[in-house]
């Protein structure tokens, strides 16, 4: 039952070398569409699927599904903290006790298909992009309380535009520069929306 | 039945403010719909800070706007770059970009546009017939009822979700766990705040879908290899031939009754209905090699049926009070944050409410057609605007967006964590979309149990004598159990492996929210 039926490939290679032509030049025309609802659910799946990375390994799945059980496992514990009551009289706890008690089940066969899951996606070189954009945001709202919200705003859309997205130097500054003249207008001065700011 | 309340919804529509809004809702929802890869529950979370601070049924016309905008938004990325918007377009490149290719991008977009606004006229009829009817048969529903309609729902939410089906009722059972978050509304007790001033009064739900949705969405894109994206085609006469219309009439007839039909059951929606409506029209054709090639009923089937079943998927929500798939839910915590809570009495308490916003769909079918022609051009060039630029601009919308609900900083702290979240699932197999739907479920589904149980004295069987609640239950059941049972049979009858074209009940298709 988790295997997936509309799943990627298994072979990558197929997926990334598509990436390399226009996206034109691999319509899906060139091959006959699926006419019953199954195969166009995996002809749709592929056509998602085309640009991402490679999935995980069995070893990944077993960490995921075990993520769950512990999860679940402190669900129960933290339910038990509270009054987890009877039936006839539930408390506080029976709600996130029942929870508790489904993730883990849940979690358990997970970690019991670990070998048959493969949808999963690897984490590659490319995920460093996410954490660095993740970081840009923790520093917006880390510095927005210090110095208002637009020398942080600049500073995300610029490291977003030159270091994740590779554009120019001076379109990121001129765009970063641009965007925050703009939020600052509609949101400080049109709709005067009590965001710190510095001017 | 009495037609005055339906007229009087005409009346609530017709009131300038309430037109502006609907079409400011229209081509908003155009414009982001069209950015690829952000669908309509991404862009209606994002949008909903905009919806705070006008009246109740103002927002949701709005709301509503937005949501077929952002549906016919991502039919133009499907057609001119083949870069489906969302999930319920992707069947629409098949045909749709083999039509720009021929230089009949025109074509396909108007088509488009006309199978959208048929689609969604007669399932706005319908569901003007049905849903009184459906309020008027749940009026008398009882906690234990709602327990068992609850837990369906979200069983149903998570079966159909792209993906790993365990993995989607484990998203779910975790919304379920974030909505205990807070006081508890029986007791009094603090439910796992650790002692945090800010998360007492329970997560809020405006920043859970922005992160999951919106920023969740935009990480999990940055991974992907930017695609060389050619300059999309250039598109010239919109208004499809009389052949091409002749042709496709019977794909947007059937492709109406069938989107309506599925957008009502829960988990269905618009992607489901895409794709059925697609293999119809494939298998009835007697020209089936066309599909692919550019035919256009292979454009006019799914873009029909997925606006009927975004408009019908709205009857449930408006009527049980139990939202339909992952947009309605983002639609259901707007109308909450509104003060209005969907549910049976909302027809016969609130009519001036349910008429107008029934009545504002026809209004935001028409200016759909109207705005969508003229406006391809202004599509078109945002389209050439490359998406590294315009992924840090939505970023800065959510956090700045978010902020402006409650003033508040911590909302900002959270939108971050959701968004990281929703990268993780994403990325790890788990649809986020039955996580938000159990979360805005959460709290009426404990409520409703506890309730019950308190009624029927802690026995737990009392749920099944109920003959409603009983069957739901059941249902759940089935539905529950059938992954388990299915391969057993399939043993059992041999490797045979039949067509399977109304195998409706196990797609895990692509909900890209």
């Amino acid at each position: 039952m988790t295997s997936r039926r509309g799943g990627r490939p298994a072979v990558p290679g197929g997926a990334t070398a598509a990436g390399d032509r226009p996206a034109a030049a691999v319509g899906p025309d060139e091959a006959a569409v699926p006419g019953t609802l199954h195969g166009l659910e995996e002809a749709v799946h592929e056509l998602a699927d085309e640009d991402r990375p490679p999935p995980a390994g069995p070893a990944a799945n077993v960490v995921i599904a075990l993520a769950v059980v512990a999860l679940g496992a402190a669900t129960v514990a933290g339910a038990l903290g509270l009054d987890v009551g009877s039936p006839a009289t539930p408390g506080a706890g029976t709600w996130p006790f029942l929870v508790g008690v489904v993730l883990v089940v849940l979690g358990l066969a997970l970690v019991a298909l670990a070998r048959r899951t493969a949808d999963a996606e690897r984490f590659t070189g490319a995920s460093w992009l996410v954490v660095a954009g993740l970081a840009s945001m923790v520093v917006f709202v880390a510095l927005i309380g210090v110095i208002g919200f637009e020398i942080p705003a600049a500073l995300v859309v610029f490291v977003w535009l030159r270091f994740l997205g590779h554009e120019g130097w001076r379109l990121s500054v001129v765009t970063s520069l641009a965007v925050v003249a703009g939020f600052y207008l509609v949101f400080v001065a049109a709709l005067s929306v009590p965001i710190p700011h510095l001017f | 039945m009495d037609l005055s309340p339906v007229l009087d919804g005409f009346g609530v529509v017709l009131e300038p403010t309430n037109l502006l809004y609907c079409l400011i809702g229209v081509v908003i929802g155009m414009l982001i719909g069209v950015l690829p890869g952000l669908g309509p529950a991404a862009t209606i979370a994002i949008l909903l800070p905009l919806t705070f601070g006008i009246e109740p049924v103002t927002a949701i016309i709005m709301l509503a706007g937005i949501f077929y905008g952002a549906q016919y938004g991502g039919t133009i990325t499907s057609v001119l770059l083949r870069l489906p918007g969302e999930a319920s377009s992707v069947v629409t490149v098949f045909d749709g970009h083999a039509l720009a290719r021929q230089g009949k991008a025109g074509t396909a977009l108007g088509i488009a546009a006309i199978g959208s606004f048929v689609g969604g006229t007669v399932s706005i009829v319908a569901l003007s017939i049905v849903a009184p009817v459906v309020a008027g048969f749940a009026l008398d529903f009882g906690p234990p009822e709602y327990t068992a309609l609850a837990l369906l729902g979200i069983l149903l939410v998570s079966t159909v979700s792209s993906g790993d089906r365990l993995k989607a009722v484990v998203a779910a059972s975790i919304g379920l766990l974030l909505a205990t978050v807070g006081r508890d509304g029986f007791t009094g007790a603090e439910r796992f705040t650790f002692g945090s001033l800010d998360l007492a009064d329970g997560l809020d739900f405006v920043p859970i879908a922005m992160g999951l949705f919106g920023l969740g969405e935009i990480l999990h894109n940055l991974e992907e290899r930017h695609r060389a994206v050619q300059a999309p085609a250039k598109v010239a006469n919109v208004w499809p031939s009389r052949a091409d219309l002749r042709r496709s009439s019977g794909a947007i007839g059937r492709g109406s009754v069938l989107g309506f039909l599925l957008g009502i059951l829960p988990g269905g929606g618009a992607t489901l209905s895409s794709l059925a409506a697609y293999a119809l029209e494939k298998r009835r054709s007697k020209t089936p090699e066309r599909f692919g090639r550019g035919a256009v009923e292979g454009v006019a089937a799914p873009e029909t049926a997925n606006n009927a079943a975004a408009t019908s998927s709205f009857i449930p929500l408006l009527t049980l009070g139990i939202p339909a798939n992952a947009t309605m839910a983002v639609i259901f915590g707007a109308l909450l944050i509104q003060g209005v809570t969907p549910g049976p009495q909302l027809v016969s308490e609130d009519p001036e409410l349910f008429w107008g916003v029934v009545n504002s769909m026809y209004v935001g079918n028409i200016l759909l057609l109207v705005m969508s022609i003229p406006l391809v051009g202004v599509f078109v060039r945002i389209l050439r605007v490359r998406a590294t630029v315009l992924a840090p601009i939505t970023v800065l919308i959510t956090l700045v967006g978010v902020y402006t609900v409650r003033n508040n900083v911590f909302d900002i702290v959270l939108v971050i964590a959701f968004g990281a979240l929703g990268y993780l699932m994403k990325k790890l197999g788990f649809d986020p979309g039955p996580l938000v739907l159990a979360f805005v479920l959460g709290s009426l589904l404990e409520e409703s149990l506890r309730r019950s149980l308190l009624l029927f004295g802690g026995d737990p069987t009392g749920f099944l004598t109920r003959p409603i609640s009983g069957t739901l239950l059941a249902l759940f059941l089935v539905v529950a159990l059938l992954p388990l049972v299915r391969p057993l049979v399939r043993a059992a009858l041999g490797r045979r492996r039949a067509p399977a074209p109304t195998d409706t009940h196990h797609p895990d298709h692509k909900e890209l929210v």
